[in-house]
């Protein structure tokens, strides 16, 4: 099972990942993090009634089923087997979360993978789907009854589970180092995570541990600390040892492999940064300052002095012959004092390391210029040597290894200066504190959105491939503490900096360099002495060594994910995407596409919870490695609150990376009809889906609609508001499936009604949903990105695209939002047009009746022109599928893979807003950037691959790459569902912005519907939300088997 | 180290070729060059010797002129010289690699460390490389390729070297150049003033930058022959060759405007930064 395992988690990872937008670290760390809220509810439950545990676990791993299902929802596209994987692996993770046995969990996935062809099946045939639906149901209770047996298994267990699978095939992620440290130090597990934890802490503050850390100077101090001892602990008992006042410039770090160095984080525990590493620490300049002779005391230079001389011994400071030699007599004068012929002479300088490799001339040198210091005091020797060293190009630069947007090895530089972009030893590049915006991170990638150049108008965002995630993150945090502790005169407060914006909770909580400066100023001691000794200088350069062998363990993880990140390819990276969107989204994808596949219910909950759902998605994305279960809390109330900023903030006022990435123009008609077709192809997919079990599904639909009514309910019927409640969405959930199987469509309608209100013409709702996308584009970017994601999870093929196309999406979503806003403020003409599109044959069930109305806003301001198009489809809309199945198939994979789902048709959402994405920009050298950016061309190249990736046949289908899909809400009633597809296209003509909003609006249902009042509707729905645009078209498909085509 | 930038354009020698006769015949012909003025070009390399040599105080050294190295009196393009280090270049047209030779031996004899391109991928024109004092520039033209700056890069380490883009038909330094420590000198040419914005991104020092209507007007050499505190000199194309961009250089203060004349060479495509090489002797001093 193992390798199938790998191969179903990595597939599955990759669904989540997609689904989530997080990388594959995230993703996982997403999964861990609702494994252990969930399990968290769970063990509650669980301690509250042991019995009950598995009837609320259940409802709990449905509802984490859901989520996974949810970005099956993309995952229609995606073969089914996979999308039931992806599924399964969340349920067994969330089962695994209960159990503790990883054993329990391949048994699980290897049922699944069994089932998995059927639920391919299940698609073409209803009977298929349900018998396949069941047995997800049947695996999940099977897993639940498993689990409850074990489930003394905290989530940490299933979560570990999950981990080592994904381990496997990636890189271990934070958390799961967490939790891998987690189990070390509680191999045992008791039943409940609360009496486990509350065990781990008593244990944990009785125990203590040896910790050892190498020093600057080849030494090695140690101490005992107690386990739940947090970084700042140990490196106070440092530098307390060290007699250092100065120390903000220094910190502790710890190697999980030899080429990667962690910082010790202050505020953390200590075990949980380690998790199952050795505690071995070693003493380093963490901050170099640019000018060390502002430094206080003597004593502080001796310790940058001896940082120094590793660096450059190293390699990692490099150096001319001439700077060797002179830096290394330096280093004599100040540890030897005044040349002296008898006693040098004699003294061998093999002793010393003067440079990576020394030779006999270099140390004839050395001596020759050791000459020439006659007179000068250790402290001046040191104080001349930092004089030179500060003055080296590399002095400073933490390096770390990435690659480009074209896949290009290139080194990533962080000063105190901002970034410099390496390839090889030359510098390609640089961003300057100033000019960056924002710093992200989304897997293994890492994005920079940097201020537009002088000649440019836009603001680009430039992605980088790091090895893997935790490099990414280690990156990103490396920046964040560089930024701040140089730039800032304190540590910025992390809900309101506008620099950073929506990274993770971290921020640099030390000193500044300005404060650490203004508090030297007040050291009032004689100055220490100390010692120079030149004895431990051969035993500084193994400092790297020493940990590296320790952390072996760590690095077979580092493998595989790098594999991953290889599959990725260039895409990933190329795509630049924005961080903020990337996090949030991530968030609520995970969220969405669980409901959508599995359970329309927990959309409402998800609904209803729209902040925590954020909230998670944040989390994991933002969250650190370190943090634990606890921590999140915290994390989604800061989340809550960088949501709430997120939403108040006001848009820029400058053009998005939209425009740049919107190379290629698009006719406002051509974009109608190809959203015409996008639309068709989903109304296909859900045709399709609905011949399985049409009705079921649109039912399902509808109460997914009802979810996320509130949002677009517009020209749908009235059933919105209604339930939010978990339970009943659960239930909900499972009934669904039931209802994809045997078309149980009124069971399911019957507790929707419950639910959810009757469908009714829901105006209220629609303007609702549109003035959302507006002001809570993030939210609204966010759902739209949940269905893509989660499509995409589905397709295991997509994965790699989707992820990528997560990030951009999210960036550009968030752009979008930006420009919504700006637009809003904009006149804009407004034409209306009504054009009614007859579609195919209607469905083969009676009664059912598809309309579509297209609702397209143009605005010709000199910027953006935004086009809405609603399309509203009433009827019901099962039937079609046949005919446009294929060719919508071929335009849904190549923009979405809604349509392949059988439950999820009703989201239906993406049709091509997996393209939407990127903008990338190409690395590369700052002056072909600044020429692509006069050209306003920037991105091409990688929004180009992006789209391919995505949807590969979208271009027949989708000639609206351009398009971003904001929303996609699916509103469900008994008869009837709606659904709101929005996408966003920005199109650049010599220097005017388009920007084109198309909404479409499906409404899909048995009973009749007024057509001309959901027109109206959607139409006053577009004029209220966009006031400053103009309606420019208006298309009313309709589709009813005795109507085929209505305005 | 003199990456402070106060050890730009410390010099105590110069060292140029003489102009054969091939550059104005056949040879330079055949190089898709056009014909020139033999006579005068050589008048006008003697001019700039002298002045090297009286104006300046500098040591000079004139290699002879080789009648099958046409191009050989742009020994600018032949090495990078900073402090007591000199990298012999690998000048993108075969038919000039011959010319690094002589150069070399005089390099040597000089006391110079010399450093070997040694890699048969890389190409180098000595005078598509910027050194501002505090870091290289190296332009990624015709001639130059990334392989080549990464050796400048290697053979400099003290120094960041940033690659730029070079999109016309010209030298890095046949359009920009230092017009003092903290100033650079460009011309107005797009191709110029891309240059000049990448650097001004690449670079972590502020740097004045001061625009000519003349891209050939910027091939300037700021040159300190004497001791610190002495004015030091911006040997620069006079009024005869470049009318326009007189006025604007007299903005440059602190520096000995030193005119000279080389209209004629320039048709080989000769700039000031190609027709002499100076170094100290004595960089650390």
């Amino acid at each position: 099972m193992t390798t199938e395992v790998g191969s179903t988690s990595e597939v599955k990872k990759e669904s989540e990942q997609l689904g989530a937008d997080a990388t594959k670290e995230n993703p996982k760390e997403v999964a861990e993090n609702q494994q252990n809220q969930s399990s968290d509810l769970e063990e509650e439950k669980d301690s509250k009634s042991s019995p009950s545990a598995k009837s609320q676990s259940s409802p709990h791993r449905q509802k984490r089923q859901k989520d996974p299902s949810e970005s099956r929802g993309i995952s229609r596209f995606i073969p089914p087997w996979l999308k039931k994987q992806k599924s399964y692996n969340l349920v067994v993770a969330k089962d695994g979360g209960d159990k503790k046995e990883p054993t329990q969990a391949v048994v699980e996935e290897r049922v699944l993978e069994k089932e998995e062809p059927l639920p391919e099946e299940e698609r073409p045939a209803k009977g298929d789907v349900e018998e396949t639906a069941q047995r997800k149901q049947q695996v999940i209770k099977v897993d639940v009854k498993e689990e409850t047996p074990s489930v003394s298994g905290p989530e940490t267990q299933p979560a570990e589970e999950v981990r080592k699978e994904r381990e496997d095939e990636k890189e271990i992620q934070e958390d799961k180092s967490e939790e891998a440290a987690k189990r070390e130090t509680k191999e045992v597990q008791t039943n409940e995570l609360k009496a486990e934890k509350a065990a781990q802490k008593a244990t944990k503050k009785a125990k203590t541990v040896q910790c050892k850390v190498t020093l600057l100077d080849g030494t090695e101090y140690s101490c005992d600390l107690e386990k739940s001892a947090k970084g700042q602990v140990l490196f106070d008992k440092v530098c307390e040892h060290l007699n250092l006042l100065e120390k903000d410039y220094f910190g502790l770090s710890f190697q999980e492999s030899p080429e990667q160095k962690n910082w010790l984080d202050p505020a953390k525990q200590i075990k949980r940064q380690l998790r199952n590493l050795p505690w071995l620490f070693t003493f380093n300049v963490k901050f170099y300052p640019p000018d060390p002779s502002q430094l206080t005391e003597d004593i502080t230079r001796y310790f940058l002095c001896l940082q120094l001389r590793q660096d450059i011994a190293s390699g990692r400071l490099p150096c001319s012959f001439v700077t060797h030699a002179l830096l290394g007599s330096y280093t004599l004068q100040a540890e030897l004092g005044d040349y002296d012929p008898e006693e040098h002479a004699s003294h061998d300088l093999s002793d010393f390391q003067f440079a990576p490799s020394q030779t006999k001339e270099l140390e004839e040198k050395v001596v020759e210029l050791h000459k020439t210091h006659r007179g000068l005091s250790p402290a001046q020797a040191d104080s001349q040597f930092l004089e030179n060293a500060k003055r080296l190009s590399m002095y400073g630069v933490d390096l770390h290894h990435a690659k480009d947007s074209e896949g290009v090895d290139i080194k990533l530089g962080v000063c105190a200066n901002g970034l410099l972009i390496y390839k090889d030893r030359l510098r390609i590049n640089r961003f300057a504190w100033p000019k960056i915006l924002k710093i992200s991170y989304k897997r293994s990638n890492f994005y920079i959105k940097v201020r537009p150049a002088e000649l440019e108008q836009f603001e680009s965002t430039i992605g980088f491939k790091l090895p893997n995630h935790r490099a990414a993150k280690r990156l990103w945090k490396v920046c964040v503490e560089h930024h701040t502790f140089y730039r800032l005169v304190s540590p910025e407060q992390p809900p309101k900096a506008k620099f950073l914006t929506l990274g993770s909770k971290f921020r640099y909580s030390g000193r500044t360099q300005a404060q650490t400066r203004q508090a030297s100023t007040l050291i009032d001691r004689p100055a220490p002495h100390f010692e120079r000794t030149s004895s431990k200088r051969v035993s500084r350069i193994l400092d790297g060594a020493l940990i590296g062998d320790a952390d072996q363990s760590l690095r077979k993880d580092f493998p595989g994910p790098a594999g991953e990140v290889s599959a990725y390819g260039r895409g990933a990276v190329s795509t630049a995407t924005a961080q903020d969107g990337d996090g949030r989204r991530d968030v609520r994808s995970p969220t969405k596409a669980p409901h959508v596949q599995l359970i329309e219910g927990k959309k409402n909950s998800l609904r209803v919870e729209g902040d925590n759902i954020y909230v998670r998605h944040s989390n994991l994305m933002l969250e650190d490695l370190d943090k634990a279960q606890e921590d999140i809390l915290k994390h989604q109330a800061s989340i809550s609150e960088l949501k709430r900023n997120f939403m108040e903030s006001t848009p820029e006022p400058r053009p998005n990376e939209w425009e740049k990435r919107r190379i290629t123009p698009l006719s406002l008609q051509t974009q109608g009809r190809k959203g015409d077709h996008l639309f068709k192809d989903i109304l296909s997919m859900k045709e399709k889906h609905q011949t399985a079990a049409t009705r079921t599904v649109e039912e399902k639909a509808q109460e997914a609609d009802k979810k996320r009514a509130p949002e677009s309910e517009g020209p749908c019927t009235g059933a919105i508001d209604a339930v939010k409640s978990s339970h009943e969405t659960l239930n909900v959930v499972e009934e669904k499936k039931q209802a994809e199987v045997g078309k149980d469509e009124r069971v399911i309608t019957e507790e929707m009604n419950g639910k959810e209100i009757s469908p009714g013409s829901g105006p209220g709702e629609s303007r609702k949903v549109e003035p959302l996308t507006q002001k809570d584009s993030t939210s609204l970017s966010s759902e739209s990105s949940s269905s893509s994601e989660s499509e995409e999870e589905d397709g295991g093929e997509y994965r790699p695209h989707h992820r990528v196309t997560e990030g951009t999406i999210q960036e550009e979503q968030e752009e979008y939002e930006e420009e919504v806003e700006e637009e809003a403020s904009r006149a804009a003409k407004v034409v209306e047009r009504e054009q009614p599109v007859p579609e195919a044959s209607p469905g083969k069930q009676a009664g059912a009746s598809v309309s579509t109305v297209e609702t397209v806003a143009q605005e010709n301001v000199v910027a953006p022109k935004v086009s809405a198009e609603k399309s509203v489809h009433e009827g019901a809309l099962k039937q079609d599928v046949s005919e446009d199945t294929e060719d919508e198939q071929h335009k849904v994979n190549g923009e979405v893979s809604h349509v392949d789902i059988d439950v999820m048709p009703q989201i239906i959402c993406c049709s091509e807003p997996p393209v939407v994405k990127t903008e990338m920009v190409t690395i590369s050298d700052a002056s072909q950037r600044t020429e692509i950016s006069t050209k306003e061309v920037p991105i091409v190249q990688t929004e180009t691959k992006t789209i391919t990736y995505e949807s590969p046949q979208v271009d027949g289908g989708a000639a609206g790459d351009s398009g971003t899909l904001l929303t996609a809400q699916t509103i469900t009633s008994d008869s009837m569902s709606t659904t709101t597809t929005t996408h966003i296209t920005k199109t650049i003509k010599g220097g005017i912005s388009e920007t084109r909003i198309e909404k479409r609006i499906v409404i899909t249902g048995d009973a009749d519907i007024d057509h001309d009042q959901a027109l109206a509707q959607a139409i006053r729905e577009a004029r209220e939300q966009h006031p400053d645009m103009s309606v420019t078209r208006v298309v009313v498909h309709k589709e009813t088997e005795l109507e085929e085509g209505e305005d | 180290m003199g990456t402070s930038g106060e050890g730009l354009g410390r010099c105590t020698h110069a060292l140029i070729r003489g102009v054969p006769e091939s550059l104005a015949s056949g040879e330079g012909a055949g190089a898709g060059l056009p014909a020139l003025d033999l006579a005068k070009a050589q008048r006008e390399h003697g001019v700039l010797g002298g002045k090297l040599r009286q104006r300046l105080g500098l040591q000079l050294l004139e290699l002879p002129p080789e009648e099958s190295l046409p191009l050989g009196t742009l020994l600018g393009d032949t090495a990078v010289i900073q402090g007591d280090t000199a990298l012999i270049t690998r000048p993108w047209s075969p038919a000039r690699r011959p010319e690094v030779d002589g150069v070399r031996k005089a390099l040597q004899d000089l006391g110079l460390r010399i450093v070997e391109m040694g890699d048969e991928n890389a190409t180098l024109d000595g005078t598509d490389v910027l050194f501002t004092g505090r870091e290289f520039f190296v332009g990624l033209s015709k001639w130059t390729n990334h392989r080549g700056a990464e050796i400048v890069a290697d053979t400099f380490r003290d120094f960041a070297v940033s690659t730029v883009p070079v999109s016309s038909p010209s030298h890095l330094r046949s359009f920009c150049g230092m017009g003092g420590p903290h100033t650079v000198v460009a011309g107005s040419g797009d191709a110029a003033q891309k240059a000049v914005r990448a650097m001004a991104v690449l670079t972590d020092h502020p740097y004045a930058s001061l625009t000519l209507p003349d891209d050939a007007a910027a091939d300037c050499l700021f040159l300190r022959p004497g001791l610190p505190g002495v004015p030091p000199f911006l040997l620069h194309r006079g009024g005869g060759d470049l009318p326009n961009s007189q006025e604007a250089l007299q903005k440059l203060s602190d520096v000995t405007l030193v005119p000279v004349s080389c209209s004629e060479l320039e048709k080989a495509g000769a700039g000031l930064s190609s027709l002499c090489l100076v170094l100290s002797t004595r960089p650390h001093s």
